[in-house]
């Protein structure tokens, strides 16, 4: 790799243009991706608010502060919001937006006008979404089930508007990531030198493009269902409830992906620069993300087993659902191999990442019940379902998020947060996210469905255990905003490379300048080539 | 219809396990094949978890950084070790399949025998149906029957041991799910279209029902119960269950009303004076009717009474005879109780 340039005169992104103004207009890919983390942190907070509300409800088995309608109303509000605003753009948008041109050694994003408009779109279908709140609001799940959905009162014309722009926002910025990763590698960034953070966040991109428009027709034709009264998926109407299902999970099955394999990057990454280590199984951890990102346009039927879909259907579903664990076993498995022989520093964002080796393997094992036709009837759509995809989606995608925030921390602002703080929150996050979660495993096999606001009093006991659970993570995610607040006002300057990496972000000025590299580095060896590295051992 | 949702504090079933941690009572022919499958996945998964983290905590503990001038291994891939657990866990993973769908065709297989039953999805209630006996939906009390109100019958599935059942299910509104934990059977219902589920209880006893797709407000109160019965019990029950009769605290008309709704009467009579396949309700009692052979009598109780059980005896003009005999199938206080629903549409 070339050598850093640590002597920088120019000024940092930070500050090399002052104003509102400035920010606003800004087409810096680093300055857009900071807009976005602010924005989807923001959501992450009023979302995790609402979780915290849902958890105490459900305290005793019968009503306590919350109506059965609020209660439903905020359910949908926690589920669109941390999907739609949060988990889709949290990684790609954000940490994405910050670190890709930079780990491709590039001054900025394929089209950086288009990836400012993309953020306005964002903005523009946030406030729609957080419109239905005063628009009679939104009871529908985050799924939009038909007939549900066309028959309601509340505002699911505005909620699907705004899921549909959002949309839009997505696939513009997959459309510029796909082409900035075949077109703005500096010389030397061969395929296979590429960040495995880079071959995630594209492999992901490839899903925003080709998923999401069926998302939106979806959802338009729900629009015009309501409005015009033809009818789609309304049996009333002469249409079919289940093929919006199949329409949805077309899109949402592949969305899991889209929201979990960027956090498979991060790991990736994470892993190797705090053990010292090359990655374990370089092409397979890459191809296994093509690869996934190829077979989940092929499983949504798994979320339809007791949809009356036809046994046959569930049947391929199933199989190819099993399909998909292979890569991802390859995954964890490589990324455990990749601390074999390493020299492991226990930073902040290591924690993360040895938290996230439990809490996803957690949730892809707990994936075999499911996509196992049988157990599957009896666990659909109970409190099961809701702990497996909570161990993916916050065990594997928040929890990497969380490791990327500290790991990319000093990169982006100059600044070290309290390395001692950091690591007790990780401690309150693991303890406080197993024991919610954890527990909902076992209220899923004593058959306690989802989305209940009330339930039988046998299901009591274990419901407290995970309501106490989601306090102490709260906390810990609590610890963790203070944590980063207090690193941005008081942390030590931060050197030009805190960790050691070797890939091309810290490569240049920390926080970076303007345009990110005085000269566009011309690459000679791979991302994970660390100097401890012995290679001389491996003659012998 | 008023929609009469339960409270799940008041469903009144016990508790299905003893603990919280317990797998749940195996009630149906399928329950303990299924608990099989789930513990051999679960046996799977602490393999594999004990493996992985293991080798985790081993690795992160030996690996440990010791000093600055620590040097580390240069293995960037093993190609026979990638091989290895990419096919090992495949073959387990195709087991796992292939048991699951075995026991999935079972479960979408109903036996000719199996006796149907007929389950309705509403807002937030279950209607539940037995076509070989004649009457209306079966409800049950939580307590004593005789203190019982009508907001707190549970809509109640009354099925015999050892037996086979069929459910066929169908909503008139949304989609919702019926659920039944101790049987481990789960179907959509599905507005627009029948589904169907099957199951042979093999353990007496009162189980829970849930609705498991949301469906709305009161999503959490659309319960209803299982009770396993013998079958000669069951037949006695469910004839008993089903028996239509005045409630007490109702008015004749009132009841008069239910009949008119469970025996499809308003398929043909309206209530607001509009022709359908026979004459209109409304202001029909004591009415000067002419008849198709020429003469005219008033519609007074006893012509009502015949028309009921002989209903061709004296048509109306200007209708056709087809009306079915309801012989047999309506007791007098029944046919009494529509009179006065009949004489109440003025």
């Amino acid at each position: 790799m070339s050598n850093p340039t640590n002597d920088s005169v120019e000024p940092s992104y930070l500050v090399a243009k002052k104003g509102l103004l400035s920010w606003l207009i800004t087409v810096d890919h680093k300055r857009i991706g900071l807009m976005y983390l602010v924005a989807t942190l923001f959501f992450f907070l009023v979302a995790g608010l609402l979780a915290i509300l849902l958890r105490t409800e459900l305290f005793t088995p019968g009503q306590d502060f919350m109506s059965a309608q609020t209660y439903n109303q905020v359910f949908t509000l926690h589920g669109a919001i941390m999907v739609f605003l949060f988990i889709i753009p949290s990684v790609p948008a954000a940490m994405g937006n910050f670190l890709l041109p930079l780990m491709l050694g590039a001054r900025d994003v394929a089209f950086p006008k288009l990836n400012l408009l993309s953020f306005y779109i964002y903005c523009i279908a946030a406030v729609m979404l957080v419109l239905t709140l005063v628009m009679g609001s939104l009871d529908t799940g985050w799924t939009f089930y038909t007939p549900y959905s066309s028959t309601t009162g509340t505002a699911v014309i505005m909620a699907t508007l705004g899921v549909f722009i959002a949309g839009f926002s997505s696939i513009l910025t997959g459309l510029n990531f796909v082409v900035t990763v075949h077109k703005m590698r500096a010389p030397g960034v061969t395929w296979n030198r590429m960040p495995l953070m880079i071959w995630a966040i594209y492999a992901t991109a490839l899903i925003q493009v080709l998923a999401t428009p069926i998302l939106a027709i979806t959802l338009l034709l729900l629009c015009i269902e309501r409005v015009l009264s033809i009818g789609i998926f309304d049996p009333a109407l002469g249409g079919d409830p289940v093929l919006f299902q199949h329409f949805f999970w077309f899109y949402s099955h592949p969305a899991v992906y889209i929201m979990v394999l960027p956090g498979f990057g991060i790991v990736s990454e994470l892993i190797t620069v705090h053990s010292r280590k090359h990655i374990f199984g370089y092409r397979a951890i890459a191809l296994s993300s093509v690869a996934i990102a190829v077979i989940s346009f092929l499983v949504w039927g798994h979320h339809m087993f007791v949809s009356g879909q036809s046994e046959l259907a569930g049947v391929v579903f199933s199989f190819i659902t099993f399909a998909v664990a292979v890569p991802t076993a390859i995954k964890v498995l490589s990324w455990v191999a990749t601390l074999y022989g390493g020299s492991i520093r226990y930073t902040t964002p290591m924690w993360y990442a040895m938290i996230f080796l439990w809490t996803f393997t957690v949730g892809g094992l707990t994936g075999l019940y499911l996509s196992t036709l049988s157990t599957d009837v009896h666990l659909h759509d109970t409190y099961f379902v809701v702990a497996h995809f909570h161990y993916v989606m916050v065990g594997g995608t928040v929890i990497a998020f969380l490791g990327g925030l500290f790991h990319w921390f000093p990169k982006m602002f100059g600044r070290m947060y309290n390395e001692r703080a950091g690591a007790i929150s990780a401690l309150l996050v693991f303890i406080g996210f197993n024991v919610t979660f954890g527990t909902q495993f076992f209220l899923g096999h004593q058959g306690m469905p989802r989305r209940y606001y009330a339930y039988l009093p046998e299901y009591e006991y274990l419901h407290q255990i995970s309501t106490v659970g989601s306090w102490v993570l709260a906390c810990g995610l609590f610890l963790v905003l203070f944590t980063l607040l207090a690193g941005l006002k008081f942390g030590k300057h931060a050197p030009a490379n805190p960790w050691g990496g070797v890939s091309l972000e810290w490569h240049t000025a920390t926080p970076p300048i303007e345009h990110n590299f005085h000269h566009i580095p011309h690459v000679e060896s791979g991302p994970y080539d660390f100097p401890e590295i012995d290679w001389d051992s491996a003659k012998h | 219809m008023i929609a009469t949702f339960i409270p799940p504090e008041k469903l009144g079933t016990p508790p299905m396990s003893e603990s919280p941690w317990a797998l749940l009572p195996t009630a149906s022919n399928h329950a303990a094949a299924l608990d099989t499958l789930y513990v051999f996945i679960t046996i799977l998964c602490v393999i594999s978890m004990v493996l992985i983290i293991g080798a985790q905590l081993y690795f992160m503990v030996k690996y440990r950084k010791r000093s600055d001038a620590d040097r580390t291994s240069p293995v960037t891939h093993n190609t026979k070790l990638e091989i290895g657990w990419s096919v090992i866990p495949s073959l387990f993973l195709i087991v796992i399949f292939v048991w699951g769908e075995v026991q999935f065709m079972d479960m979408s297989s109903p036996p000719a025998n199996a006796i149907d039953v007929r389950i309705t999805g509403q807002k937030w209630q279950w209607t539940v149906e037995y076509p070989q006996f004649p009457g209306g939906p079966s409800l049950s009390c939580p307590g004593d029957a005789a203190e019982c109100e009508p907001t707190e019958k549970t809509p109640t599935l009354y099925v015999p041991l050892n037996e086979p059942v069929r459910l066929t299910m169908n909503s008139v509104d949304v989609i919702h799910s019926f659920y039944i934990p101790a049987f481990r059977v789960k179907k959509d219902v599905v507005p627009g279209r029948y589904s169907n589920l099957w199951f042979t209880a093999i353990e007496e006893g009162e189980f829970p029902v849930f609705c498991t797709e949301y469906c709305g407000d009161e999503h959490s109160s659309m319960l209803a119960k299982v009770i396993v019965l013998p079958k000669d019990k069951w037949a006695a029950t469910v004839k008993k269950a089903t028996e239509l009769k005045l409630e007490e605290g109702e008015t004749m008309a009132h009841y008069g009303e239910r009949l008119y709704g469970i025996n499809g009467c308003a398929a043909c009579h309206t209530l607001d004076g509009s022709t359908k396949v026979g004459p209109s309700f409304k202001g029909l009692y004591g009415r000067t009717e002419q008849l198709t052979d020429g003469s005219s009598l008033a519609a007074d109780d006893n012509y009502i009474r015949e028309s009921i059980l002989e209903p061709n005896a004296k048509v109306v003009a200007g209708y056709a005879p087809q009306m079915p005999s309801f012989q047999g199938k309506l007791k007098d206080e029944q046919i009494t109780a529509l009179i006065e629903f009949i004489k109440a549409q003025k």
